[in-house]
């Protein structure tokens, strides 16, 4: 149980720094154009070359050739660990030109290839990972904020105010809400910034899922207020606030948690979504959904198999939310009996 | 042994009777003066179907205006003197010959005796008159409308006899022959009484019964299946013969299957359910060669097409519309030299590597080098060149900040948005691949993808834009056409629509040269004024011109005499002359 626990705990923890680490990782700019190599296919890593092998992994320049790329096995380019290369700002506060790893140009490793603008696989799943992530997390502390403070309101006070709100949650419970966000963001004017749209994006996913989790912590709120202790505290002539903050916000704040982490996989799905329509996140940045509407093409997505990257990284990170709400349920569970 | 194979072969025999479904074809008739198709031959039989993005919307060739209506309607109906599309000269249709009067006014056409509509009614001066009338009606607003009037006067059609018709232009005008190509003949038996009572609009609709509609074309309406498909069938009547006198067409059906998108045509032409693409993006293009060997597709590459993509700012006057915010920016694009500066800094060597693969021609002037009759081959090719540009935009006074970011004069920062068609793939990867080579220059460029009809209402309507990647152009080679672009007032002079006046000295220029060009009989005199009118624009570079992709097409390996073309309808134009291999011709031909 507790080795799960840290193995679940670890993931997280890599997949996250990973992330707001990303360009250090990342081996080149997410929007650099290499316009000599449009899709070109995952730099293969060498061990051996015909003198023997290498601890030191290497790689081949690509050229084109009639056939498509080769690589021209002439001169070997051995990866190296902190080389300098394009600048970028570690933790979005520090200016350097260090990466975890690369290559002596004109070679260029690219693990995940690269897209049609030859412009490195790898490093924008590690960018657009940070736009997707955050999108997944600031919308659901978006959501969660406002349905927990409307689910406590309704179930507190209960009467019109529990009836009018629960008829909201219902309202935007029915909602379609794909189409109801294709809706919205059409709405929203097109001049607009990469990060402005970035921001207007997760407050509007996050707004529009208030309404599940308010219904739950309504419920708990509502079961709580019944309780003695809750009764007694306010026997005794204990404010709203007092019994709130004391008696009912440790309940109610358990399930937040296990919302959460459910919560944050659907929406970095909701921003996968809208930015593979084009609604999202826009060039040249990059994030999960705009690196995969180009799949949208029929022939990209039967040439290119690489360019399904950013698939496997939404999948790499469900799972680990998934697990990890997993650990938090089952922690609580432990916890409370 | 001996009797299986009979057997057999009678089966297939029969299964062959049984599948043509189509009319026969009529025997011709001794007075009938055919169109004799020399170099054609094939056999009858088979259907061909073809991929279409999407549904027509009207059946009445007077009045559609889309594409695809365009492409179905084309198959049906005829014109009296016809553009060639692989030769692009013209050539006698259902005129058998004309006489043109040496001042260039008048127009004598000679029509074929004794041809018949596909219902079987003759065809004759009083259609001729009847189907000018109804495209120069005012409340019918045929798209062709504006091309029969020259200078505010319609053209006068009167019939000498019963074969004959005269045409007399109000003035001289060049190619004028080149006109009759797209004005269809319309059936006077069939069309007189809704056109008398004012309900022609409304004729031939996609709810009309497939008997009402008949043409001269070489098809005629079988079926229409809402949301899947229009069959047409052999018109048994058509007036064009191959080298062995035999009536074309050889096709008994062709259908168009509506399947919505280029890759859904893609997918539907892998599975061999359909016959043909008409144009092809380069990556599908690569995709099919690669199956070439398994598949033994026909793939035709035809090089340079006639359509140029282009970036566009906008010199609208903004009037009393409230879009300061970009007034303020056109103090920019109205700047030759920032202009200029743009074009210098954009690869467009790299637009055809990345967007086309290669199958594509980088462009700087209006006439893409497809054109070969009227292209203006002294207009320079300048590479890209980032300190030419900085140095230009110097010049008009910007400036850069230490953080390399563009200045303008009063300081402040060059930023602008390009709108495009969230649709069109290509051109949105034009456009990031100009955001990338603006920002070289410190321009910050933002692209905004939208749907196609919100991008048309900005650029014709609201004007509220800054920059926008476009094509135009694809319909004829010759540069009549194309009047309405660059002729300031023309309905497509988009950089600046519904100018009073000319606003420059050299739109006045181009306005000059192009109403002479349109009048002088000349070839050689006219290509003079039209490269004059090339330079004008490749220096003053109201479009920033970018690529023009080849014209790519395939069909599958049993069609036969398959032709495609640079002009539209690129493959369909000799829909007459198609047929389907047999098996074993086929398995001869691979």
């Amino acid at each position: 149980m507790r080795n799960k626990t840290w193995g679940v705990i670890a993931a997280v923890v890599v997949l996250h720094v990973t992330l707001l680490f990303a360009g250090f990782v990342a081996p080149y700019d997410p929007a650099g154009q290499n316009r000599e190599l449009p899709y070109a296919p995952p730099t293969r890593l060498h061990f051996h070359n015909g003198s023997g092998w290498h601890a030191r992994p290497f790689v081949y320049r690509l050229t084109i050739g009639p056939d498509g790329y080769m690589e021209d096995k002439t001169i070997p380019f051995p990866v190296h660990l902190f080389p300098k290369g394009s600048a970028h700002k570690l933790l979005g506060l520090f200016d350097t030109t260090t990466h975890l790893f690369g290559v002596e140009p004109p070679a260029t490793v690219a693990l995940f290839g690269t897209d049609a603008f030859g412009r490195d696989e790898f490093s924008r799943v590690l960018y657009g990972g940070q736009i997707s992530v955050a999108a997944g997390v600031v919308a659901t502390l978006i959501a969660l904020l406002a349905g927990g403070i409307l689910g406590i309101l309704a179930g507190y006070y209960g009467a019109w105010t529990d009836q009018s709100l629960m008829a909201g949650t219902e309202l935007f419970l029915c909602l379609p809400w794909l189409y109801f966000l294709l809706g919205v963001r059409a709405f929203l004017p097109l001049h607009l910034s990469p990060t402005r749209t970035f921001f207007l994006l997760t407050c509007v996913i996050g707004l529009i899922g208030w309404a599940r989790p308010a219904r739950l912590v309504r419920g708990i709120v509502l079961s709580t207020r019944s309780r003695n202790y809750v009764l007694a505290a306010n026997g005794f002539g204990a404010s709203d606030l007092h019994v709130l903050r004391y008696h009912i916000l440790p309940d109610v704040l358990g399930v937040l948690t296990t919302q959460a982490t459910l919560l944050v996989p659907r929406y970095i799905a909701a921003e996968v979504t809208l930015s593979f329509f084009g609604l999202g996140v826009n060039e040249p940045m990059a994030s999960w959904g705009n690196m995969l509407s180009s799949l949208q093409q029929y022939s990209v997505l039967v040439s290119y198999a690489w360019l399904l990257a950013p698939v496997g990284a939404v999948v790499v990170t469900s799972v680990t939310y998934a697990l990890l709400a997993d650990t938090v349920q089952s922690r609580l569970k432990f916890s409370s009996t | 042994m001996k009797v299986i194979t009979r057997l057999a072969l009678l089966v297939c025999l029969l299964a062959g009777v049984c599948h043509a479904t189509g009319p026969l074809p009529e025997k011709p008739n001794p007075g009938e003066e055919l169109f004799r198709a020399e170099q054609v031959s094939g056999h009858y039989g088979g259907q061909l179907t073809i991929g279409g993005r999407a549904e027509p919307k009207t059946f009445n060739p007077v009045i559609a205006t889309d594409a695809v209506s365009r492409e179905v309607i084309g198959r049906l109906v005829a014109d009296l003197i016809e553009i060639n599309r692989a030769s692009q000269q013209t050539e006698p249709a259902l005129a058998k010959s004309w006489k043109t009067s040496s001042d260039g006014r008048v127009f004598t056409l000679q029509l074929r005796k004794g041809i018949r509509f596909s219902d079987g009614h003759g065809f004759d001066a009083d259609d001729v008159l009847f189907s000018f009338a109804v495209h120069l009606n005012e409340k019918v607003d045929s798209p062709q409308r504006d091309l029969l009037i020259i200078d505010g006067k319609p053209i006068a059609v009167t019939k000498i006899d019963q074969y004959t018709v005269r045409f007399v232009l109000p003035r001289p005008y060049a190619a004028a022959e080149r006109l009759f190509d797209g004005i269809a003949m319309l059936p006077k038996h069939l069309l007189e009484k809704p056109f008398r009572e004012g309900k022609f609009v409304e004729t031939w609709s996609l709810n009309t019964a497939p008997a009402a509609v008949a043409g001269l074309g070489p098809f005629r309406l079988k079926q229409y299946v809402p949301g899947d498909r229009v069959v047409l069938e052999r018109n048994p009547y058509y007036w064009k013969a191959d080298s062995r006198n035999q009536r074309l067409p050889y096709l008994d059906e062709l259908t168009f299957l509506f399947v919505g998108t280029e890759d859904a045509q893609v997918m539907r032409f892998e599975a061999g359910a359909t016959h043909m693409i008409s144009r092809l993006s380069s990556e599908n293009y690569n995709l099919l060669s690669r199956e070439r060997s398994r598949s033994g597709a026909q793939l035709a590459d035809l090089g340079p097409s006639l359509e140029y993509n282009f970036l566009l700012f906008n010199q609208n006057d903004l009037g009393t519309k409230k879009l300061d915010a970009i007034a303020r920016k056109q103090r920019w694009f109205g700047d030759l030299k920032f202009r200029q500066a743009v074009s210098a800094a954009i690869d467009r060597e790299a637009i055809v590597r990345l967007v086309y693969q290669t199958r594509g021609t980088a462009l700087w002037g209006n006439v893409p080098p497809g054109n070969k009759l009227w292209i203006n081959t002294n207009i320079p090719h300048p590479p890209k060149s980032l300190d030419s540009a900085r140095q230009l935009l110097k010049s008009a006074g910007f400036s850069w900040n230490s953080a390399g970011q563009l200045l303008d004069s009063s300081g402040a920062r060059v930023e602008f948005s390009i709108i495009s068609s969230s649709s069109n793939t290509q051109r949105m990867k034009m456009a990031t691949l100009l955001q990338d080579d603006l920002s070289h220059l410190g321009m910050q460029v933002h692209i905004v993808p939208l749907e196609f009809r919100a991008l048309v209402d900005r650029v014709f309507q609201s004007f509220d834009y800054e920059a926008a990647i476009m094509g135009l152009g694809g319909g004829d080679a010759d540069p009549n056409p194309e009047m309405n672009v660059w002729t300031s007032q023309g309905t497509s002079h988009l950089w600046h629509l519904n100018e009073a006046q000319p606003a420059t000295a050299w739109e006045r220029e181009i306005d000059g040269l192009m109403q002479q060009q349109m009048v002088t009989l000349d070839y050689a005199r006219r290509k003079q004024l039209y490269d004059r009118v090339q330079q004008l624009i490749a220096e003053q570079l109201p479009f920033i011109f970018l690529a023009t992709p080849n014209v790519l097409a395939a069909a599958d390996a049993r069609v036969a005499n398959f032709h495609p073309a640079i002009l539209d309808p690129y493959t369909l134009w000799n829909a007459d002359e198609l047929y389907i291999r047999t098996p074993i011709e086929n398995a001869g031909v691979r």
